[in-house]
């Protein structure tokens, strides 16, 4: 063999290797990211359910609804603790639909917040629910793009995820109750 | 927060910028702006100079953008120094400080999408290198729905659709100064634009001149009026006044000086904020029907639209519209409730929200070193 082919050979050996350190290198940040993005949209979950059970023991709703809410919130406060994250993400969505079925109702939900402490007690409940929406959809375009570079045949082959597990999405159903959407009619990202 | 265009040069993404950045601060946040600069003196005192803009066609129009080492080495001494709980850099595929920061920082990093880009720039060699940047951005903010639609389908990835705010206040008007008797039509934009429509116009005053031999025509922004008026007879250029740049006082002071704004916009724009600050100032829209203008105008209701490119049409419709009153003054009316929707008081807690559903207590943004590394390759082995 001539000089000039180990010339050769040893740039494109060079080159795949800088290439293959380039490619885990931007999966690790992805995965960081994911990791961030997931330790947010959790404490953004119990700072709702802190937020519903605020509300449901403040007296400012009715005793039926009250109930309602203080079980699920309470059960989704448990939930974080010592369930699985598939049972966390199904009670979150039955909370969820607590709020839902006791908020969705603008004009209710006005006559609520038309005194204190109901007035303070629902922004703060709208806010926590337009973070968990923001978040988990942050979240979720993350691992998508995790996903997708993983994906690849390269990162496959050569094993460059090492051995993070593959992230999956965070699917739970997070709409707004109509009653907390807030009166800004061009934010319709959430409503997606 | 990232401005990837010159600050001197009045803008959209600019305006955005100084909106977002001082309704952030009335509400008592910290913000530091990096963004190129020709002349340093007119940047306020939160804003920090990036470098010096370099005159490039980017996108479709023309904008002073910063890059180079120099560039990035004022980029990481910023990120170093500034120690910020979020980054938001507006326009992160921008050739400029945007992207430069994308790449030389890591942590909560929010990204605002402005501008639809088209199909092949994005599938274009240089795209591969913004991927990385692009891979950083925790969050991802649309300004339109043509901004958004660009993002999901070309570059992958999700946004939230948060419209451009306006301080209305900035814009309201107290004593319009129009004259009944010269009818006056305004242009404001770019000059040396072709997207901007200037051509549009100019083509549809003989029309406009002759219904309404007194009108009067302003045509303000920066760049040269020469080329456009080449062919335009002496008895219409009579009726022309230009204005030459405005500053940001001086853009209100114009409308109120206006009975109509006319919008006669090509292709390239994905928002509109002048359409709003018109609004804001009670001065009536006719403006082509751009996707984005028609959503912004309601299809009609708060504005008037004509066929885009539509010379006689818009001759028409800007006969119509200055000579009747009532009619102006039902617009004006229309548009100063609309243009609240977009208020930079209602757009600000949106984007707080996005800001904190991202940042976690301890986190801040920092310097990443492997980014630059990997950046530097990628530009490598593309070139």
């Amino acid at each position: 063999m001539s000089p000039w082919l180990w010339i050769v050979v040893a740039l494109v050996v060079v080159i795949g290797v800088l290439y293959l350190s380039m490619t885990a290198g931007r999966l690790d940040r992805l995965h960081k990211r994911v990791d961030t993005s997931l330790l947010s949209l959790h404490s953004h979950l119990l700072r709702r359910s802190a937020s519903t059970l605020e509300l449901s023991t403040s007296g400012a709703l009715d005793p039926a609804s009250s109930v309602l809410l203080a079980d699920v919130a309470h059960r989704a406060q448990q939930a974080s603790q010592d369930q699985p994250a598939d049972q966390w993400r199904s009670v979150e969505s039955e909370l969820t639909a607590a709020l839902l079925a006791t908020l969705d109702d603008p004009d209710e939900v006005a006559e609520v917040s038309s005194e204190q402490p109901g007035a303070a007690l629902l922004a703060d409940l709208a806010d926590r629910c337009q973070r968990v929406a923001l978040s988990r959809r942050f979240h979720n375009d993350a691992v998508q793009s995790t996903r997708r570079q993983r994906a690849r045949p390269i990162v496959r082959i050569f094993r460059l995820a090492g051995r993070t597990p593959l992230p999956v999405t965070w699917e739970m159903d997070d709409t707004v109750p109509s009653g907390l959407q807030s009166g800004n009619a061009p934010f319709r990202g959430l409503a997606h | 927060m990232v401005c990837p265009y010159d600050w001197g040069t009045p803008g959209g993404v600019r305006s955005h910028v100084q909106g977002l950045a001082t309704t952030l601060q009335s509400r008592g946040h910290e913000v530091s702006v990096l963004t190129p600069v020709e002349d340093e003196s007119c940047l306020p005192d939160w804003a920090v100079p990036g470098g010096k803009p370099i005159t490039v066609s980017y996108n479709g129009s023309v904008a002073g953008l910063s890059f180079g080492v120099r560039a990035t080495r004022r980029v990481r001494r910023w990120i170093r120094d500034g120690e910020f709980d979020v980054l938001h850099v507006h326009e992160p595929l921008a050739p400029s400080l945007s992207i430069l920061s994308c790449w030389s920082a890591r942590g909560p990093i929010i990204g605002t999408w402005h501008s639809s880009l088209d199909r092949s720039r994005i599938l274009s060699a240089g795209y591969s290198i913004a991927q990385t940047a692009m891979e950083k951005i925790s969050a991802s903010i649309a300004v339109s729905e043509d901004a958004r639609r660009t993002l999901v389908t070309h570059v992958g990835g999700d946004a939230v659709l948060i419209p451009n705010g306006v301080r209305t206040a900035d814009f309201r008007v107290a004593t319009r100064s129009t004259n009944p008797d010269v009818p006056t039509l305004l242009f404001l934009g770019r000059l040396d634009e072709p997207r901007k429509g200037l051509d549009v116009l100019v083509a549809a005053l003989p029309q406009i001149l002759t219904a309404i031999p007194t009108a009067r025509i302003l045509i303000a922004g920066p760049g040269d009026t020469a080329e456009h008026l080449a062919g335009v007879p002496a008895a219409i250029r009579d009726r022309i006044e230009i204005v030459g740049s405005v500053t940001d006082e001086g853009r209100r002071d114009i409308f109120a000086r206006s009975d109509v704004y006319v919008a006669p916009h090509i292709g390239g724009e994905s928002f509109g904020i002048v359409l709003i600050e018109a609004m804001a100032a009670g001065t009536p829209v006719l403006a082509s029907d751009l996707p984005a203008f028609r959503r912004v105008l309601q299809d009609g209701r708060s504005g008037v639209l004509f066929p885009t490119g539509d010379a006689p049409m818009l001759a028409k419709s800007a006969v119509d519209v200055l000579s009747d009153a009532p009619r102006r003054a039902e617009l004006a009316a229309a548009g100063l409730i609309r243009a609240q929707a977009f208020d930079w008081e209602r757009i600000v807690d949106d984007v707080l929200a996005v800001y904190d559903s991202v940042r976690l207590p301890d986190s801040r943004v920092a310097e990443d070193l492997t980014g630059q590394l990997v950046g530097r390759l990628r530009t490598w082995r593309s070139s």
